[in-house]
């Protein structure tokens, strides 16, 4: 099963190789990883994506449980929360199909960041499916490169939730 | 505030902490270290090893026989990479050791100086935690950090990495008196909801069985332990790593359970219907690997210091994360005055189960058995006498034929199966507890994986023995080759192995053989009442196999126990 799993860890090096053995120490592949300061200049979040046995990553939790520099860890799988990823995409912009990906850009909110004599560059930010429908759609322009962030992930606010994200 | 260097920061740390012994070996960017040395060595020593191997595993053997952490001090590259097999045996069998190596200056980090070696990244995965310094004015905190979280939770090794230029950075010695950090928080006492649940469990049980390990003993929770299994009455089994936490001569012992377990322990934990684990994992050679058939009828009570144990290899009814000692005193806290229960039926099972397959052996006139040899050690030695095992046939006999009634008093290497560990942990043991008598027992193939510590344990003058056990051959390895691959015996034997007695002679120490039964207890003798480093070479017979044996991947109550079962 796909979990989505966020770690407060110590803003320190080598604090993600640590996160990171214990995946490669079982075999298992990280899916998408994404570190970036919080709030608190000495603390990191770190929004890991991953897919694999139930059982083995409840005791990979465990683990990150035991490591100093992790300070707080929690699956979201079973939480409701919000997931977002933000995508670059250089697609093959010809006389032709110039106008059409800009009208898809539109549909799907994504900006043109970038314009070549025959490229654009589009940058759009959604949930995973989103990401992958656009992307779909554009393959038979001819997509010639993407970046994308990986997920980053909050649980939903309770209180107001379903409130206020409509995409 | 004192200014000083980083090199003499860390010795007033240490002394600070409490250390009185370190293991090490000098080299390129400790140099400092050393040279500042001269001025602390009247409050603490230094054991120059031969190997820094050698120095991990002492370090180890300190640690597991006084419970105070083990230190090693080495340069970088080889010298730390050299440390790796024994920081990864200490924290297999949750041994506190704090390893300090040197580094190359942080400048040239990562630039394939000289003896450079990525020790952070190399000992990541078999430490708890490690540490490179970057300023000598963190050193201090930074090392008591280490010891803390070393011998803290479940013991385990730490690592501190040194650069040179944090060795001869000159700062304020601010050592500081409490430590906290924010995302460390070892657990001490039980839920009460556990508690509870788990005395439920307990008093409705009818054939309970304790299932004692290792953490009993790093928990100090002997005494809370024969209290709680004499106020219910409850059998005590014990994993390889729990030998000593409880008394072998009390009556509701039932010897070690697993693989070469005893068939009483194995039976009663699989017939039993309540398990209470106290400081064990479960692992495949305490359980035979079956875990699908693990104790079928049974509820399961698994206390634990370290969360990730839980459900790892068995799924359990009743976790309770908490320190051992903590969790028997709430146990016995909560449980009610009066309790009613018979364990006579259930306890006269287990006994006649003991009687059925007792531990045996059949010594004859002409080789020596190693079981036999191992009984006889026993019946000579101190009470209380420190008796460390390497790896091996000869480790499974000690465990099976030796009567060990203290925590402390095993030490062997279980989780990782080192061999080469016992001679030099025996050593640690000995600077540990220098009043009590300790014998290292080892078998050929181990104690040549080390041997060259003797130079280091006779420079000491210390009052050790070694019992090498020859059978000329890894006879564990033989002993598979013969029961799982049809008896081709493929690079088993030593063509050539050393004179012991002539190395042992070399190094300064004292060498004695003996290859006849009825000459053993006599030369035993001799050699334990012999002063300084005794080496007392036993010759053995090489086909005698351990027996019971759980089959890798067997169910408990499959036992092979004797050659008439080998198909």
């Amino acid at each position: 099963m796909r979990h989505t799993i966020s770690l407060f860890v110590d803003n320190e090096s080598g604090v993600l190789s640590r996160v990171a053995g214990l995946f490669s120490a079982r075999g298992f592949n990280i899916e998408s990883l994404n570190v970036a300061e919080t709030l608190d200049p000495d603390t990191s979040r770190i929004t890991l994506v991953t897919t694999g046995d139930d059982f083995i990553i409840e005791q990979v939790i465990k683990r990150f449980n035991n490591m100093v520099n992790v300070i707080w860890v929690d699956d979201l799988t079973e939480e409701t929360r919000v997931e977002r990823e933000m995508i670059l995409l250089r697609v093959e912009a010809k006389e032709k199909t110039r106008a059409e990906i800009l009208r898809m850009a539109d549909i799907f909110r994504a900006k043109v960041v970038d314009v070549g004599l025959e490229t654009y560059t589009l940058e759009l930010t959604g949930d995973k499916e989103k990401v992958n429908a656009f992307m779909e759609l554009l393959e038979p322009m001819g997509i010639k490169e993407i970046a994308r962030t990986g997920t980053v992930a909050m649980k939903r606010d309770t209180k107001n939730s379903n409130t206020g994200d409509s995409q | 505030m004192a200014r000083m260097i980083g090199a003499e920061m860390f010795f007033e740390t240490l002394i600070d902490e409490g250390i009185d012994v370190i293991f090490g070996i000098p080299g390129g960017y400790v140099l400092k270290v050393y040279d500042v040395m001269p001025k602390f060595t009247d409050r603490i020593k230094h054991v120059l090893t031969r190997h820094e191997q050698g120095a991990t595993h002492m370090a180890d053997g300190y640690a597991r026989a006084s419970g105070k952490p083990g230190v090693v001090l080495c340069t970088s590259g080889p010298a730390a990479t050299n440390t790796v097999t024994g920081i990864a045996t200490a924290q297999m069998d949750s041994s506190p050791i704090v390893v300090f190596t040197g580094q190359v200056p942080l400048p040239y980090l990562g630039s394939d100086a000289f003896q450079e070696a990525d020790h952070i990244g190399i000992t990541r995965p078999c430490t708890k935690h490690n540490y490179l310094v970057r300023k000598a004015i963190d050193l201090p905190k930074t090392m008591k950090e280490a010891f803390y979280i070393a011998s803290s939770g479940r013991p385990s090794p730490v690592l501190v990495d040194m650069p040179k230029d944090v060795i001869l950075g000159e700062d304020e010695l601010i050592i500081p008196d409490e430590i906290s950090l924010r995302g460390y928080n070892p657990p001490t006492k039980g839920d009460p909801k556990q508690i509870k649940k788990a005395v439920d469990m307990i008093l409705k049980s009818k054939r309970p069985i304790i299932f004692g390990g290792g953490g009993i003993i790093h928990a100090n929770a002997t005494a809370e332990l024969i209290e709680f299994a004499h106020r219910l009455e409850i059998p005590v089994t014990s994993t390889l790593m729990g030998l000593g936490a409880y008394p072998q001569d009390d009556p509701l012992y039932v010897h070690m359970l697993g693989m070469h377990g005893s068939y009483a322990a194995n039976m009663a934990v699989h017939s039993s219907d309540l398990v209470i684990s106290i400081g064990a994992r479960f692992d495949d050679r305490a359980t035979g690997g079956n875990f699908e058939e693990f104790s079928p009828n049974a509820e399961i009570i698994h206390i634990d210091i370290d969360p990730s144990t839980i459900d790892k290899n068995i799924v359990v009814h009743c976790p309770i994360i908490g320190h051992a000692k903590e969790v028997l005193k709430q146990l016995l806290e909560a449980l009610p005055s009066k309790i009613d229960f018979d364990r006579s039926k259930w306890r006269r099972q287990i006994n006649e189960w003991d009687k059925k397959h007792p531990m045996s052996y059949n010594q004859t006139e002409d080789k020596i058995l190693t079981s036999f040899a191992i009984d006889t050690l026993s019946k000579i030695t101190d009470d209380d006498a420190i008796i460390v095992s390497d790896v091996g046939q000869h480790q499974m006999w000690v465990a099976q034929f030796y009567k060990f009634n203290y925590p402390r008093t095993h030490i062997t290497s279980g989780g990782l199966g080192t061999m080469g560990f016992g001679f030099p942990a025996g050593m640690g043991a000995k600077f540990a507890c220098p009043d009590k008598q300790v014998v290292c027992v080892c078998g050929d193939g181990s104690f040549q994986m080390n041997m060259q510590e003797l130079a280091t344990a006779v420079e000491h003058k210390m009052d050790l023995k070694i019992m090498l056990l020859n059978n000329g051959h890894h006879g564990m390895v033989r002993q598979w080759q013969t029961m799982f691959f049809e008896g081709n015996y493929s690079a088993s034997r030593f063509g050539v192995l050393p004179d012991f007695v002539m190395l042992a002679q070399s190094f300064g120490a004292t060498g004695l053989r003996v290859d006849r039964p009825d000459q053993l207890e006599a030369t035993l003798k001799e050699g334990l009442s012999t002063e300084g480093v005794v080496l007392m070479e036993i010759m053995v017979d090489c086909e005698e196999l351990v027996y019971p044996m759980i089959a890798p991947g067997g169910a408990m109550s499959d036992m092979i126990l004797g050659v008439s079962d080998v198909a």
